[in-house]
């Protein structure tokens, strides 16, 4: 070998020493995002690209992964990316070279679908899905990890997304990677099938339909916390559908095990569970029967209990749909003292939402019988949803739903002692069902005569004013006719006297008792 | 003939009465007429009533017998549909009195059992509690033992830290940081010092890594000139350097037999011989057949050849006295280690084919 050749060839070395540490460089940059606007302004995208195509096999490794560590950051690199017709080349090498340059392509493919629906869009037509779907195929787990995550950011974004995916024949592979052993794996394919599933029904079905659910039933009893997330999210997802899927997600057996990962110290694993409960017991009386039979309803309000803010919602909600079925049910939940947890929920949260949903739940409860109105009356829980109601600063949905479930269980109480303070503060439209219902009860029984007396509520009603022939008008007389005439007619200070006399006279009130009405 | 006379005598007489009667008759004929025509009349009309009413008796009679008849009939009809309403009331008010029991019973079983309801809720608030009462025990299990896997993995820090600080333990001259004179015992950190050894040189770690990919290593390509100027010799191919390096352990069949390989053996002999035997006494097929059985030499041979009882029934004479005190015969033998790593070792310097 000559010294010229040597000299020649020592030219090419130094450059290639050169590119492997350019590029392993800018991939350890990239980790950091302050640096990345730099480097963006710098140009690094175009240097990139040849580096693609580089003779030597590790460059490549490195500048698909810069690339990609790239790409995750935000959109406009993304977006970069897919204008510099790089996606093509990364899709045609995701089939020929080895698994550490998959692994890096599949992470680009991932963090330029990740962004919005365009770009997922353009990952699909550059022919991506059938590279991905070989790729899920390979023995290596970080390969199809990388592939089904990628498929999952793909899917995340809409039903023909989604569609696309499952045309491309993913889901029985990724039914497959549930079932291997590597725990990452399990995660990213359990993430996808819950990302493919929320769409639609027929989607649901058709994972539905390779069996999925028995293998992420398996997988419940894993003690890895963010894979369990990511089941019973998927298993949500799928259960959300129609009430056939539902069916067949609680055929699986899942209970009570579920029920036993609501007392898992990750909250999020806690609140996809929850999710999930609802998501059954959504549907049909027979399944929130079986849930409530299972005990899922005391492990909720346990669940509500121990949670605090967001992770309230989907407890709440549950509890609401089980009651709203049929007054068994509603029964079953006052039994399992959901009623006085709900109440501190009431209290507790600040968000309108949340304290919407509380509403809507008291209301499901209690309109069924008076027995239930009264266990709901009975936690004091009138006075909370007039404020609610009345107070200007609610939103508008928090104001609706108060209003329906003051309405609708007032319809149905009985107990007066909580009625009473509503007397004083309530609007018209809601003071109307107080009077209605004081007009059923009173004349029935004379302790609450006389006691409906004693606490000043028949002065309040002479108070109101309302027009001769409404509704109001008649449930008055109703009460007045209750009453003997010199107690209804006498004065307003006469009353007065009479009432802040510290013994209200026992005649007066002996009269009131045996003074039977027509 | 004087009754003649007398009657000629009487004669005009006669004649005179005659027409006097004549005219006497003829004066009341008329009056007489109409008082035979009357009593003729009323005899008559008696005549003719007295058979309309025989006629009206028999009439009567009949229509009588009639009426009665007809009657008597329809009064049994009635009779009859009285009866037969009074049953049907009767039994209106039976099936309304089954009807009311059995939709009582229905409603009360099927429709809005209370009892059933009863008993569901409370079964319902039975079970929450069981529910309850479990998930707050396997609460506490996991985070027992959550706590436990802390714990442990503290101490195994701390032992890590022991190992790597060991040159900080004292000594009986120097009293070392932990362990300062003017303490009444010793920190924590001595005691742990004291107890761990030191950790040794960082052994070579079995790849549990991924191999690195050779092909990287052997682009199919044209490879560059070595950076070397001298050249270094022969080197060995890549692969075979790195199956040499990782080659697991390949022990000799002395090695690999433990120590106690004998009596192991023993006592699996006894336990396959105390599993399997179940009868002590041999199986001898017609007992007596082979006992005095004595082979029969061909005529051909010259040789006997019976058993030779030197080997089986006896070994040897009796042990003579110069062998008394002497160690008995060993059977085994120490093994010689001249094959062991034959073909086995990474340079083939020895392997003379």
């Amino acid at each position: 070998m000559t010294m010229s050749q040597r000299q020649v060839l020592q030219v090419f070395e130094t450059y290639q020493k050169a590119r492997t540490q350019f590029v392993q460089m800018v991939a350890e940059l990239a980790t950091r995002p302050q640096n990345i606007e730099t480097l963006q302004n710098a140009g690094v995208m175009s240097l990139l690209r040849p580096l693609l195509l580089d003779a030597v096999p590790t460059i490549q490794q490195t500048a698909a992964l810069a690339l990609g560590r790239l790409a995750n950051y935000n959109d406009d690199l993304a977006e970069a990316v897919v204008k510099g017709d790089i996606l093509p080349q990364l899709v045609y090498s995701l089939a020929e070279q080895n698994r550490f340059y998959k692994k890096a392509a599949a992470f680009v493919l991932r963090a330029v679908a990740k962004h919005s629906p365009e770009l997922a869009q353009a990952v699909v037509d550059c022919g991506a899905l059938d590279a991905l779907v070989i790729s899920l195929e390979e023995f290596d787990p970080g390969v199809k990890e990388a592939a089904a995550w990628a498929l999952g950011n793909i899917a995340r974004h809409n039903g023909k997304l989604s569609q696309a995916v499952v045309d491309a024949g993913v889901v029985p592979l990724l039914v497959l990677c549930i079932q291997e052993p590597e725990i990452a794996l399990k995660r990213v394919a359990a993430s996808a099938l819950s990302d493919i599933a929320k769409h639609s029904p027929e989607l649901a079905q058709t994972v539905v339909d390779t069996g999925a659910i028995a293998h992420l039933a398996q997988v419940i009893l894993n003690p890895d916390a963010k894979l369990k997330r990511q089941v019973f999210s998927a298993l949500s997802q799928i259960a959300k559908h129609t009430v056939d899927v539902a069916e067949m997600v609680v055929e699986a057996e899942i209970f009570p095990a579920a029920l036993a990962c609501l007392k898992d110290p990750d909250e999020y694993v806690r609140k996809n569970v929850t999710t999930l409960i609802r998501e059954i017991t959504k549907h049909t009386p027979e399944l929130s029967q079986i849930i409530v039979n299972v005990g899922g309803v005391a492990a909720v309000v346990d669940y509500l209990g121990d949670s605090k803010g967001n992770v309230r919602l989907p407890g709440i909600m549950m509890l609401g749909y089980v009651a709203a079925h049929s007054e068994n049910l509603a029964m079953a939940v006052i039994v399992s003292k959901g009623v006085p947890q709900l109440a501190i929920c009431l209290e507790e949260e600040q968000e309108d939402h949340i304290k919407a949903a509380t509403a809507w739940a008291f209301g499901q409860i209690g309109r069924h019988t008076p027995e239930h109105a009264r266990a709901v009356a009975v936690v004091n829980v009138f006075p909370k949803l007039l404020n609610l109601y009345l107070d200007t600063k609610s939103s508008e949905d928090l104001q609706v739903k108060a209003k329906k479930a003051l309405k609708s269980i007032l319809q149905k109480c009985t107990y007066l002692p909580a009625l009473e303070p509503l007397l004083y503060e309530a609007p018209s439209n809601i003071l109307k069902h107080v009077i209605c219902q004081f007009s059923k009860v009173l004349p029935h029984d004379s302790k609450a005569r006389r006691l409906f007396v004693t606490s000043g509520g028949l002065k309040k009603v002479q108070e109101i004013k309302a027009e001769p022939g409404s509704a109001i008008q008649e449930y008055i007389n109703a009460i007045n006719s209750c009453y003997p005439e010199e107690i209804v007619s006498s004065s307003e200070r006469f009353f007065f006297n009479r009432y802040y006399s510290p013994g209200y006279s026992e005649a007066l009130l002996e009269r009131i008792e045996n003074y039977q009405p027509i | 003939m004087a009754r003649l006379e007398k009657l000629f005598s009487h004669l005009e007489n006669i004649k005179e009465q005659y027409f006097l009667k004549n005219r006497i008759a003829e004066e009341n004929r008329q009056r007489e007429n109409e008082a035979a025509v009357k009593i003729q009349r009323r005899f008559r009309g008696c005549q003719v009533r007295a058979y309309l009413r025989h006629l009206h008796k028999n009439a009567t009679l009949i229509q009588k017998i009639w009426r009665g008849f007809t009657a008597r009939e329809l009064f049994r009809q009635r009779v009859n549909t009285a009866y037969f309403i009074m049953k049907m009331n009767f039994y209106n008010k039976m099936a309304v009195k089954i009807q009311q029991r059995w939709r009582g019973y229905y409603v009360r079983k099927y429709v809005h059992n209370y009892y059933a309801r009863k008993r569901y809720l409370e079964g319902v608030a039975k079970k929450n509690d069981l529910i309850r009462r479990d998930l707050e025990e396997f609460a506490e299990l996991q985070k027992r033992e959550r706590e436990r896997i802390a714990l442990e993995k503290e101490e195994q820090e701390k032992n890590i830290q022991a190992q790597r600080l060991h040159f900080l333990l004292s000594t009986k001259q120097c009293p070392g940081v932990f362990n300062s004179p003017f303490r009444a015992e010793p920190d924590e950190m001595e005691l742990r010092l004291r107890r761990v050894k030191p950790r040794s040189a960082p052994k070579e770690r079995k790849t549990p890594k991924m191999t690195p990919d050779l092909s990287n290593l052997m682009p199919n390509r044209e490879r560059l000139p070595p950076i070397h100027k001298k050249p270094q010799g022969p080197f060995r191919p890549a692969l075979e350097v790195q199956q040499q390096r990782l080659r697991p352990l390949e022990p000799s069949l002395r090695v690999a037999t433990s120590i106690t390989a004998l009596e192991e053996a023993r006592e699996e002999l006894k336990r396959q011989e105390w599993r399997t035997r179940v009868i002590d006494q041999t199986f001898l097929p017609f007992s007596n057949a082979s006992q005095n059985k004595r082979y029969e030499s061909l005529i051909h041979t010259i040789t006997p050849f019976e058993q030779v009882a030197y080997g089986t029934k006896h070994f040897r004479e009796e042990p003579k006295e110069c062998c008394q005190g002497k160690k008995p015969f060993k059977t085994v033998f120490t093994t010689c280690h001249v094959f062991d790593k034959f073909g086995r070792l990474y340079s083939n310097a020895g392997n003379i084919v």
